[in-house]
């Protein structure tokens, strides 16, 4: 792959094709956690460390390990479980050498185990055929374009609190709304492909 | 919305009573029935829980994909269902999480496999969405909450339930986003041939926009969740380790120092 075709995927990634708005990955944790700004830049900061990180260990692992032994199968096993090590391991790490960036990030790192988007790419960087390179840009891109969506959505979130909501769309439904919103925006980057 | 408690605005509308099933249900509890109308209604994964909210706005984009996807993760909610259950006894306390990914990983395997091998058509739509199902929310959280602590049949029953509440919810969601997006239901033409589709529910925006008001029906309604006067589904998020919560399909809402207070003390 060419820089320019390198460079045209985190473009489509971020925008185009955005992680939550498009692909609907790591929904619970942009509704949840995009309350405040500075939250959910939080979020969005350990995402981007974390998915970058997983998907180059877990190309590392494929293209060194599973496929040279044929085990191609045991995919979805293996990356789940270096997903939740590897947040384990971050989070000590983190803690023991890097304090004040562990406090910057600390409630989050957990939350990201859970967060679909992690385990997706790992997988769609095997679906299409990214090798470890190109499938760890396309983790950063990513996590690019979740940072870009949750904190615009933070921005909203925070604008909406003294609005006068109809009794019945406070709350969630009106979060999705939004996102519905957003995600009508996005979609004028389409022509970007 | 009032800054001391945001979810008391949302009360029940003027002159409209309550709906409460479970007025006019009876059923011994952790019995197979029980577990069954539990998951389907008074439990419903998506619409009461607010779980599993990735595939439900993912793979329903037409009723067949809802089908599939429904039924995929219910054959697996069973069959780890059964095994934890089966496996209480053997598995450590302390290795719990990493042994129900594995269990559940690996159904999610043998399903992924068997759907590439006989509905290779439905396996292409799907796509990444079926590996995914790992991460899904309801699995882990009914191992957790419920297999991890109850005999393998009634375990089997609630897994059963949970996966028909989950599939039901899909099919719901499904129908309406198909009917309005592309006047089909299942693939077929039901709408009459003036009906223009208005395709944007069949894309990625309608799937917030048709979600968002199955939940603004059921608040003012006053059903499922909503019941629940301080219920936030969007600060329950706040936590969001809803793997590793025992309490996660009782979850008040109000995360973080609680929860972990309760999954301490309930199983000392």
């Amino acid at each position: 792959m060419s820089f320019s075709a390198i460079m045209m995927l985190v473009v489509t990634t971020i925008l185009a094709n955005n992680v939550v708005l498009s692909q609907f990955l790591g929904i619970c944790s942009f509704l949840g956690v995009s309350q405040k700004t500075e939250t959910a830049s939080g979020m969005g900061g350990a995402l981007t460390f974390v998915l970058t990180l997983a998907s180059f260990v877990c190309g590392l692992l494929y293209h060194l390990v599973l496929v040279p032994f044929h085990l191609e199968y045991l995919k979805t096993i293996v990356f789940i479980l270096i997903v939740a090590a590897l947040v384990q391991f971050v989070e000590m790490f983190l803690k023991k050498y890097m304090h004040s960036l562990y406090e910057a990030l600390g409630i989050y790192l957990p939350l990201i185990t859970t967060n679909c988007a992690v385990l997706g790419v790992a997988l769609l960087n095997v679906q299409k055929d990214y090798n470890i390179v190109v499938g760890t840009v396309y983790g950063l891109a990513t996590a690019l374009g979740y940072w870009v969506a949750i904190v615009i959505l933070s921005f909203l979130r925070e604008k909406m609190t003294d609005n006068d909501i109809p009794r019945p769309f406070k709350g969630f439904p009106i979060v999705m709304v939004t996102s519905a919103l957003m995600s009508i925006a996005f979609f004028g980057f389409a022509g970007l492909k | 919305m009032s800054a001391k408690n945001p979810g008391s605005a949302i009360g029940p509308a003027r002159g409209m009573r309550r709906f409460d099933l479970s007025r006019y249900i009876h059923l011994k509890k952790d019995t197979a029935p029980e577990r069954i109308v539990n998951g389907i209604y008074f439990e419903n994964p998506v619409f009461m829980l607010a779980l599993g909210m990735c595939p439900t706005l993912a793979t329903t984009t037409s009723v067949t994909n809802a089908v599939g996807m429904g039924l995929s993760t219910t054959a697996i909610l069973m069959m780890s269902n059964l095994f934890i259950s089966l496996l209480r006894k053997i598995i450590p306390e302390r290795m719990r999480m990493p042994s129900y990914i594995v269990v559940i990983a690996s159904f999610v395997t043998i399903v992924d496999f068997l759907m590439q091998g006989f509905t290779p058509a439905m396996y292409e739509s799907l796509g990444v969405y079926i590996p995914l199902i790992v991460v899904n929310c309801i699995i882990m959280g009914r191992a957790e909450a419920y297999a991890g602590k109850h005999s393998p049949l009634v375990s089997l029953a609630d897994g059963f339930g949970m996966g028909i509440g989950f599939t039901a919810a899909l099919i719901v969601v499904a129908a309406v986003r198909e009917l309005l997006g592309n006047g089909t239901l299942a693939g077929v033409r039901v709408m009459p041939a003036a009906y223009e589709p208005i395709s944007i529910f069949v894309l990625a925006p309608g799937a917030f926009l048709v979600l968002a008001v199955f939940v603004a029906i059921m608040n003012r309604l006053h059903i499922g969740a909503a019941r629940r006067k301080d219920w936030d589904p969007t600060g329950k998020f706040v936590c969001g380790d809803c793997r590793s919560c025992p309490r996660v399909t009782g979850c008040s809402g109000k995360p973080e120092t609680e929860a972990a207070n309760h999954s301490h003390g309930g199983r000392g």
